[in-house]
């Protein structure tokens, strides 16, 4: 049968007209692929409006259209529109092919003739192969109605509690020892000054607590398997060598062992724990974890302080990591960020020169449960400065280190003076590049802190040093920056100096988005799959992302999207079963000789070797059509719908269409 | 009047006429059977007798050898117009061959390289010429064209029998096919399709173990010992082209012992032997760090000789870019 195809270029306004001469890309398509079956070709200002979409429904209808090709922007973007559009003219959806003119023609390309050139071949290449489109159902899978939340700082938090709330089951997964996440090592949260323990400790708690949370600490995500949905995940929960049925948090084996450690982590290297410990008071769960680095016991064999003193025996020396298997339909990452390492910028001395501190050390001495009590000392311990300097953009908006602004740097900055100023009276200075202080109430706290008497110098700081040149300089820090309101360079002595340290990815971002399926930006955020529309979903269905993970972002930030994350879980999970592309890979028997090649390919495990008949199967619901397998099969006994050979040599042949001749 | 018969070689090495031979008493079927009028390597006969022929009064023509000159592009079109069922007979008539892996080399190169061998010495420059003048009148040798290409590149085929050589046993079922059909008896498949072998690969008919693999290491197989007699010689990294190639020898390499190299061809509906290889050879290394991968893939010393033995000239390259370029 000969089909009937009907082409429409979209304008875009002017992404495409203006570089493709789009009236002359459908003239030429009437007139030229009308032997391929083009029985109209047209252009129109906007395809994906409604308008545009009318105009393709009533062709299908009156024109009798079997197969539809939008010249417009990628697949990626409105695809799916298009596919409804036909759908709801009663032709299959599958039966729709975009041609990509925006993003591979128009928007990478200036030269107006060899655009519209291009344009026409990548239509041609489309018109060939729409006609070896096969029209396919889709499949539909039930959902799972639990979720997976990794990591439990503020935004994993927020995001299991809405789900939770809402009478779902979610697995709280956090490698840490205790939930809480960066927010639980501050003291006071800006603009507000919010107690940052007084806000948080209530979530943590009813994340504790909730019927509907298994929350497992001191735990990992170790595999990912399956599909939106239907993933099967294996979480390794490292031995705690404390037996949490018997525990009951009392502390008595903390008190009692004898090792004391530096805690480098939330303490951020100021104070000390013990070998078995709770990161802080507050920590979700109660139960101590042993630290098998330090403890005693596991370096020398003897000790088993706590096991002695333990009123419920719940020390347990034999315990080993568990490996336990959940089954999930969605999964949400609220993995967090690791603070710049301040040691990098080597001028500006920290690891060096002992009165330079980082944020998260300062966050640390000014919090009242901190190593000092929240008195703001110097690094002897007792001091307290007459001068401080907070040095902005550490490892930010560089572009020896990070080119991205790292968002909570210049608030944070601000804090500080105002926690300096307000509990030591010193004088404070603050170094920036530019102020941002964007979003709710942030800009007025910029003005109280001014009108505290905050000293504001703008400028890169060039260095940190304890190189006195002047007698007034002797002992102190110095600061040399470049005043650029004044223009003149400048040397400000300081007792004290704090390094407002930008956000990183975590150090092991790529390995978790590998993990789970999902990318990362060059930076190594996850990459949501719209910037702008759809910031917590990624291009992975079924895996969602929320907080720092995704970018740097402030805490009404992170929050927000823990909750937006969880009403996209919510959404599917009320669906009760989506509906999953139909491209799959499947095998045809006859031509299998069972070789095994594409055995161990798979990555979703989708394919099973039946041992009787010695042929290989393939699992359809588990096949995401990655199409590994099928490029894989030497007997081309594999094939992808959706891309089969024939689909992709006819859009080649297409695509070639001007250049028959050299043929 | 018994139908007529004819075989013809062109670019080939004669294999595939000994292993016709080699059917023994099946070739008295032939003669039972049919009209021999044309057979070079077998009896007399000359090219203006089969000229002189009508259109279409042979029934059969196993045509083996690929289209290396102008000599083997005539008889080709000569005996499409004379045959009613032309056979692309051997690896060399349907996908080129080894004498196909000379597309590898631009003509010039081939003739220079020909002409200048260790134990040849052209003092005097001396090279073939497609016409000579003598006292008696111009002689004429034929001229070579610049890639080799397959039968059905050149005419059309009606029927593709792979093999170097096509097995005997396939050979002699294929001609009581063929006298069944004369005889009302049964009927020929569809046009094109590829007769005297299977519709799977080598390993349908392998009786090796096999398993999920993982290969470290390629070696060759004269480096590799002992060989397990028992197990995937794929999986004992010696690059087997057996999961590619069509099935129909009954496995005779990897049965013998020798890992198999690909003269059935591809199977059922791949464009392209080669690519399929070596995607399939590349998915089961078993590493991820890219310099360990090269190393692995430096075991495989001749890339083109492993992947294209026979099928070079049928590719979807066809030949090398420079050998496409001669005027």
């Amino acid at each position: 049968m000969t089909e009937r195809i009907g082409v429409y270029v979209c304008h875009c306004g002017s992404n495409i007209a203006g570089v493709v001469d789009v009236v002359d890309v459908a003239n030429w398509a009437a007139e030229k692929l009308g032997r391929q079956g083009v029985v109209i070709a047209r252009e129109y200002k906007f395809m994906c409006s409604s308008l545009g979409q009318e105009l393709i429904e009533k062709d299908i209808k009156e024109l009798r259209l079997t197969r539809i090709v939008v010249a417009a922007c990628s697949p990626h973007l409105h695809e799916k529109t298009f596919r409804i559009a036909a759908k709801n003219a009663g032709l299959n959806p599958y039966l729709v092919e975009l041609a990509s003119i925006r993003e591979q023609v128009s928007w990478v390309h200036t030269d107006k003739t060899v655009a519209t050139q291009k344009a026409k071949a990548v239509v041609s290449g489309a018109v060939s192969r729409v006609i070896e489109n096969q029209a396919l159902d889709e499949l539909k899978v039930p959902i799972n109605p639990n979720t997976l939340v990794v990591g439990g700082g503020i935004a994993g938090i927020q995001a299991a509690l809405e789900i939770a709330n809402a009478g779902f089951h979610v697995y709280l997964v956090e490698r840490e020892p205790s939930i809480g996440g960066h927010m639980a090592q501050f003291d006071k949260t800006f603009p507000t000054l919010d107690c940052s323990a007084c806000i948080l400790t209530p979530r943590m708690v009813e994340a504790g607590t909730h019927p509907n949370i298994t929350l497992m600490t001191w735990s990992e995500v170790e595999k990912v398997t399956g599909y939106v949905g239907s993933f099967n995940v294996t979480i390794r929960k490292k031995a705690r060598f404390v037996n949490e049925e018997l525990c009951t948090g009392c502390g008595i084996c903390e008190e009692k062992c004898p090792k004391k450690v530096i805690d480098d982590v939330y303490e951020a290297g100021l104070g000390y724990r013990k070998a078995v410990y709770t990161p802080f008071a507050q920590a979700v769960p109660k139960y101590p974890v042993m630290d098998t680095q330090n403890c005693t016991y596991f370096l020398k064999g003897t000790c088993k302080a706590c096991e002695k003193f333990c009123p419920t025996g719940a020390i347990d020396f034999n315990q080993t990591d568990q490996f336990i298997n959940v089954e999930v339909g969605n999964i949400i990452l609220a993995t967090g960020y690791d603070l710049f390492d301040a040691r990098k910028v080597s001028n500006y001395g920290y690891g060096r020169l002992p009165n330079v501190f980082t944020s998260l050390e300062f966050e640390r001495l000014s919090n009242a449960a901190g190593p000092t009590n929240g008195n703001i000392v110097l690094r002897d311990g007792k001091t307290t400065p007459q001068s401080v300097g907070i040095i902005h953009c550490v490892g930010s908006r560089d572009r020896n280190f990070n080119n991205y602004c790292s968002v909570i740097c210049c608030m944070q900055g601000l804090k500080f003076a105002h926690l300096v100023h307000e509990r030591t009276g010193a004088t404070v200075y603050n170094f920036y590049i530019d102020m941002r202080t964007a979003y709710k109430a942030y800009d007025e706290f910029y003005q109280r802190v001014l009108e505290e008497g905050t000293l504001f110098v703008r400028g890169k700081v060039a260095e940190v040093t304890d190189a006195a040149r002047h007698s007034n300089e002797k002992g102190k820090l110095i600061i040399q920056t470049e005043d650029t309101l004044a223009g003149k360079q400048r040397r400000i002595p300081v007792d004290m100096v704090i390094l407002s340290s930008g956000l990183q990815p975590r150090h092991d971002a790529k390995e978790v988005g590998k993990l789970f399926g999902i990318s990362c930006s060059t930076d190594g955020w996850f990459t949501e799959k719209h910037p702008k529309l759809d910031p917590v979903a990624t291009m992975t269905e079924g895996i969602y992302i929320a907080g720092c993970a995704q970018g740097p972002k402030d805490i009404p930030s992170s929050v927000a999207q823990g909750a937006a994350a969880s009403a996209r879980v919510l959404d599917k999970i009320l669906q009760k079963e989506v509906a999953l592309e139909p491209v799959r890979a499947s095998v045809d028997k006859e031509k299998c000789s069972g070789c095994r090649i594409c055995n161990g390919l798979c990555p979703y495990h989708a394919i099973l070797f039946l041992e009787k008949e010695q042929v290989t199967e393939i699992n359809l619901a588990l096949c995401q059509g990655c199409g590994t397998c099928v490029a894989a099969c030497p007997a081309g006994a594999i094939s992808g719908t959706g891309f089969s050979n024939e689909q992709i040599l006819a859009q080649i042949d297409g695509l070639l269409m001007e250049n028959l001749e050299m043929v | 009047m018994k139908p007529k018969f004819a075989m013809y070689w062109a670019a080939s090495c004669g294999g595939c006429e000994i292993a016709v031979l080699n059917t023994h008493e099946k070739i008295l079927d032939v003669d039972a059977n049919f009209d021999v009028v044309f057979w070079p390597v077998a009896m007399d006969a000359k090219y203006r007798d089969v000229e002189a022929m009508e259109d279409g009064s042979i029934l059969l023509t196993l045509f083996n050898g690929g289209i290396r000159n102008d000599e083997n592009e005539h008889i080709a079109k000569l005996l499409r117009q004379k045959s009613k069922i032309l056979v692309a007979f051997g690896s060399c008539a349907c996908e080129g061959c080894i004498p196909g892996l000379a597309n590898l080399s631009p003509v010039g190169e081939i003739v220079q390289t020909a002409f200048h061998t260790l134990t040849t010495d052209n003092l005097h420059e001396l090279y073939p010429r497609s016409s000579f003048d003598v006292p008696e009148g111009e002689l004429y040798i034929p001229k070579l064209e610049k890639v080799l290409r397959p039968l059905d590149h050149v005419v059309d085929v009606d029927y593709y029998m792979p093999g170097c050589p096509p097995e005997s046993h396939q050979i002699a079922a294929v001609v009581d096919l063929v006298i069944k059909v004369v005889k009302g008896e049964a009927e020929l498949p569809p046009k094109g399709s590829v007769i005297g072998a299977g519709d799977s690969t080598v390993c349908d008919e392998c009786p090796r173990a096999r398993n999920v693999k993982f290969i470290k290491q390629f070696n060759r197989i004269q480096d590799v010992a002992p060989v397990d007699p028992t197990l995937c010689l794929l999986e004992q990294g010696i690059p087997c082209n057996g999961p590619a190639t069509r099935s129909g020898c009954n496995a005779r390499c990897p049965n013998a012992g020798a890992q198999c190299i690909g003269c059935y061809g591809p199977a059922e509906g791949v464009l392209d032997y080669g690519a399929r290889l070596i995607t399939a050879f590349a998915s089961v290394i078993d590493a991820n760090d890219p310099d360990e991968i090269e190393k692995i893939l430096d075991g495989i010393p001749d890339p083109v000789g492993q992947i294209y033995r026979f099928n070079l000239a049928g590719s979807l390259l066809k030949a090398n870019r420079e050998a496409w370029k001669v005027k």
